[in-house]
């Protein structure tokens, strides 16, 4: 450091706090509710993928009998729910609480208290979930279809008791991309103008407009089914229209994918530069690119649908939705690739799932456009090449984003380093077996083999493959039970870390490790999108660069940085 | 007949499922180019550009407009393509099928098998009434209109050789083409999540010539025939299926059996398979089912009856004459 950090109006000075249950209770600081967020998502995250392995077991072997049918239908319908609201945005929401204010300067989210009463919500939603095993889990899917979702042929109170908790975790989620919103509009620093904020930031705050509008149709949807299943409604039965609950469904559904991406993509556009020691290739076109899969999200839900029997039209203006979405998408796959040109790349754990996640998820981008193609959907929607492609999006995407984030963020949070002993080789184990579980899944698909199925005919192929896919699951499942180990030992024993580990140039770098109450005693002057770059090197600032559109077609390269070569 | 198809999305018997395996060749070979170039650079870049101790920060490269247009104009070329091949592929393999006019067939998903009707059938006596589950016949070398539907909840119709999937939606019928060039047996399944056991709701499709079809078809459209005399387990037999009340919930002409909750079983031993696959037709397999069809389908509507040995032995031997 070479310039002394300009004090701060505002900073106060860190307030002692209780250090018992009462203080988790009670708390509202964004870092204390970004953890709970992580614990909660990081604990369901054990349940589900206890189920799933549970789930794996039932499909070893053709005609197994390890689960009734009716179990493995609960045990799918909590895997997926509890995975996308209990695991998977739980983890999000606990890295954009945790960031959000660190990232753009902030002492803490705009309404600290409604702040943990989302995370609150979102946490008696789970309890309500589970609580369902009370009476009978919910067997109806995820997506509990009407008319199976209804009274007639899901009699048991499990899916009154799914729709209560979906409504909490609804609700809880709303309220904290709402405070995100506020958040990012009144509380950045002096200086930190939108088009100066950290890409994490950026995607977390329009994120937040994806869920505000997205999550109130699944609310309206979940109590449209209520009205059916407990009043005798005739929204989606008896009269109603079994597609309606389709669409409701869905126009959250899909715009749901995206919200569980975005932030992951914050995360990787955050990691990939700092071990690439360069500034993101294209800042403008990534953050840019964000606003349009936010629009476009919307437009796009109907791909799920294309079995229903729509007319000619609909289906085609769907399908080129899916696929105009699919620019934006590849515009930031490209500029992360270009990120790593002429870098100076440094292979920690946090980049090696960086880089697993730009293989992975370019793939499961792929085969999602085969998807806008229709006749192939027609063919292998609903199928495991289904699950697969998903899989790669949501697993070898998002987990494996939140994965480096929780590599790159752990000694930010904790203080001390993640140890790499353990970590590379539970990287190694996780990458492995996630793809041994799932690539073949794309040839059972093709196979013939349709999705939430309990058990399967010993057709030529169906056994062997099912069991690779099993084995594969376990590899995975000890790889990610390393890595639980590795955060337990290098939380007590790790090395300690220091303000800023990994020389990285945005604010939350900026401060302690982990940040004190109020989060900066100083902040440093903002005048580009990476305050510590400029604070290191006075002679070359990023604010002094010529332009931000060079027009030669040449990038921002200063002369004498033309032609250098490690 | 000839062993199933291993990858029958790739393996069509159809000419409205040969464009549909062409496009998917198409966008394969797109989408691993698209794929390798990613990952080659990725990889590429990684070994070429690693740090090896180079002291001091490498170029600090921002960006450029210029080639982000560049690949956005690559990646939309790419998609239009790939649009227009959707477009053309649909009208080839999904012509915009009339909602009005009799259908060649009706299948009917229900929790969980599907019923096949023949409402066009072209032997007067059997116009209409033939109704068979689970395995659906159909003649080769012919387009035939084929309507959807649903006895409850949403299923789908998925022959991945012989056609596009389409879902059967209660209250709504949808309409699709299918056809197979060469007799054979096809397997399908149903594709959308419907319950309990919708891991059984198989079935095949098995095309046969015209002629063999127009016979099976004239076979079907005959009532059931009477227990031949002589056999006292089979007279007895048809005697239990009426005072169990069986017809309440099964068809079976010949004997004024109307149910509609369970499959048509006047012609029951004509089939290969029963209760949506989860068993070969066999005598035994079929004992095992009445003796307890919820610990061989659990879930399945069909209450499990408790039959005596003598019983089930009866009621055997009376639905294998069901030819």
């Amino acid at each position: 450091m070479t310039t002394a950090p300009v004090p701060v109006e505002t900073a106060s000075a860190p307030i002692s706090r209780p250090r018992n249950l009462t203080r988790w209770l009670s708390t509202t600081d964004h870092k204390d509710i970004g953890m709970m967020y992580l614990a909660l998502g990081a604990l369901f995250f054990l349940i589900g993928g206890v189920e799933v392995l549970i789930m794996r077991l039932q499909l070893a072997r053709p005609g197994n009998t390890l689960l009734e049918a009716t179990t493995y239908n609960e045990f799918f319908t909590l895997h997926g729910t509890t995975m996308i609201f209990l695991a998977v945005m739980p983890m999000l929401l606990g890295f954009s609480n945790y960031l959000l204010p660190l990232q753009i300067g902030a002492k803490d989210m705009a309404f600290p208290r409604l702040n943990a009463f989302g995370f609150w919500l979102t946490a008696f939603g789970g309890i309500v979930l589970y609580l369902s095993l009370l009476e009978g889990p919910p067997d109806a899917g995820w997506f509990a279809y009407a008319p199976l979702s209804e009274r007639p042929f899901s009699s048991s109170l499990g899916t009154d008791f799914w729709a209560a908790a979906l409504l909490m975790m609804g609700m809880g989620t709303t309220l904290t991309a709402l405070n995100i919103i506020i958040t990012t509009v009144r509380y950045r620093a002096v200086g930190m103008g939108l088009w100066k904020m950290p890409l994490f930031s950026w995607m977390v705050f329009v994120n937040s407009f994806i869920i505000a509008f997205a999550l109130p149709s699944l609310s309206a949807a979940l109590i449209m089914l209520e009205v059916d299943r407990a009043l005798g409604g005739r929204f989606f039965q008896g009269g109603g229209s079994p597609v309606l609950w389709q669409h409701y469904f869905w126009l959250f559904g899909h715009p749901e994918v995206y919200i569980m991406v975005l932030p992951a993509w914050g995360i990787i556009s955050e990691v990939i530069p700092v071990f690439s020691r360069k500034p993101i290739f294209g800042y403008e076109f990534v953050a840019g690119s964000t606003v349009a899969i936010a629009v476009l999200s919307f437009a796009v839900y109907a791909h799920h649908m294309f079995a229903v029997g729509f007319a000619r039209p609909v289906n085609l203006a769907f399908a080129a939705s899916t696929m105009l979405i699919a620019i934006p998408t590849g515009i930031k796959v490209t500029n992360w690739v270009a990120t790593l040109w002429k870098g100076s790349i440094r292979m920690t754990v946090p980049m090696m799932y960086a880089i697993a996640f730009i293989v992975q998820f370019t793939f499961g981008g792929i085969t999602g456009v085969s998807f806008a193609v229709l006749p192939i959907d027609w063919q292998l929607t609903d199928s495991y090449y289904v699950v697969a492609h998903f899989h790669y999006v949501l697993m070898g995407g998002t987990l494996f984003a939140l994965l480096s984030g929780l590599h790159f963020y752990f000694p930010k949070m904790t203080g001390r380093m993640l140890s790499e002993g353990f970590g590379k080789p539970a990287f190694w184990m996780i990458t492995l077996g996630f793809n041994g579980v799932f690539l073949v899944q794309h040839a059972l698909g093709m196979m013939g083999m349709p999705r939430r199925v309990y058990t399967y005919p010993d057709l030529p192929g169906w056994g062997a493959l099912n069991m690779f896919s099993t084995v594969s699951a376990f590899v995975l499942g000890l790889g990610l039970v390393l890595t639980l180990i590795n955060i337990v030992i290098s939380w007590r024993m790790g090395r300690i870390a220091g303000d800023n580990p990994w020389q990285a140039w945005t604010l939350e770098w900026a401060t302690t490790s982990p940040p004190p109450r109020g989060n900066f005693v100083r902040l440093p002057p903002i005048k580009s999108s990476r305050p510590l770059w400029d604070l290191a090197h006075p002679e070359d600032p990023d604010h002094q660069r010529p332009t931000r559109h060079d027009q030669q077609g040449k990038g921002h390269i200063r002369p004498e940085e033309k032609g250098h070569e490690q | 007949m000839s062993a199933p198809a291993v990858l029958p999305t790739l393996q069509p018997a159809s000419p409205l499922a040969v464009p549909i395996t062409t496009l998917t060749y198409v966008t394969l070979e797109i989408g691993l180019a698209v794929f390798a170039l990613v990952t080659g650079l990725t990889f590429y870049f990684i070994w070429r550009y690693k740090h090896r101790g180079a002291d001091g920060e490498p170029p600090q490269i921002f960006g450029n407009a210029r080639d982000e247009i560049i690949w956005m104009l690559m990646a939309a070329g790419i998609l239009v393509v790939l649009f227009v091949l959707t477009w053309t592929t649909m009208n080839r393999i999904d012509p915009q099928a009339g909602q009005d006019g009799t259908p060649d067939l009706i299948v009917t998903g229900h929790q969980w098998f599907w019923e096949a009707s023949y409402p066009r059938g072209t032997n007067p006596s059997g116009m209409g009434v033939v109704s068979t589950a689970s395995e659906i016949h159909i003649p080769t070398g012919r387009k035939l209109l084929l309507e959807v539907g649903s006895a409850d909840v949403i299923h789908d119709f998925w022959v991945p050789q012989l056609a596009r999937k389409m879902d059967a939606i209660p209250g709504q019928g949808n309409r699709l083409w299918i056809q197979a060039d060469k007799p054979g047996t096809y397997l399908g399944a149903c594709s959308e999540f419907c319950g309990a056991q919708h891991a059984w709701m198989r079935f095949k499709v098995i095309a046969q010539t015209p002629q063999d079809f127009q016979a099976w078809l004239a076979k079907q459209a005959q009532q059931a025939a009477p227990p031949p005399p002589n056999q006292t387990d089979v007279e007895d037999g048809a005697g239990l299926f009426v005072r169990q009340g069986c017809g309440e919930c099964h068809t079976l002409r010949g004997i004024g059996a109307r149910g509609k909750v369970g499959p048509d079983l006047t012609h029951f031993a004509s089939r290969g398979i029963i209760a949506g696959g989860v068993l070969d037709n066999t005598p035994e397999n079929l004992r095992r089912w009445l003796k307890n069809p919820q610990a061989v389908k659990p879930g399945v509507r069909m209450p499990n009856y408790r039959l005596n040995d003598a019983q089930l032995r009866q009621l055997t031997a009376y639905l294998e004459t069901l030819q």
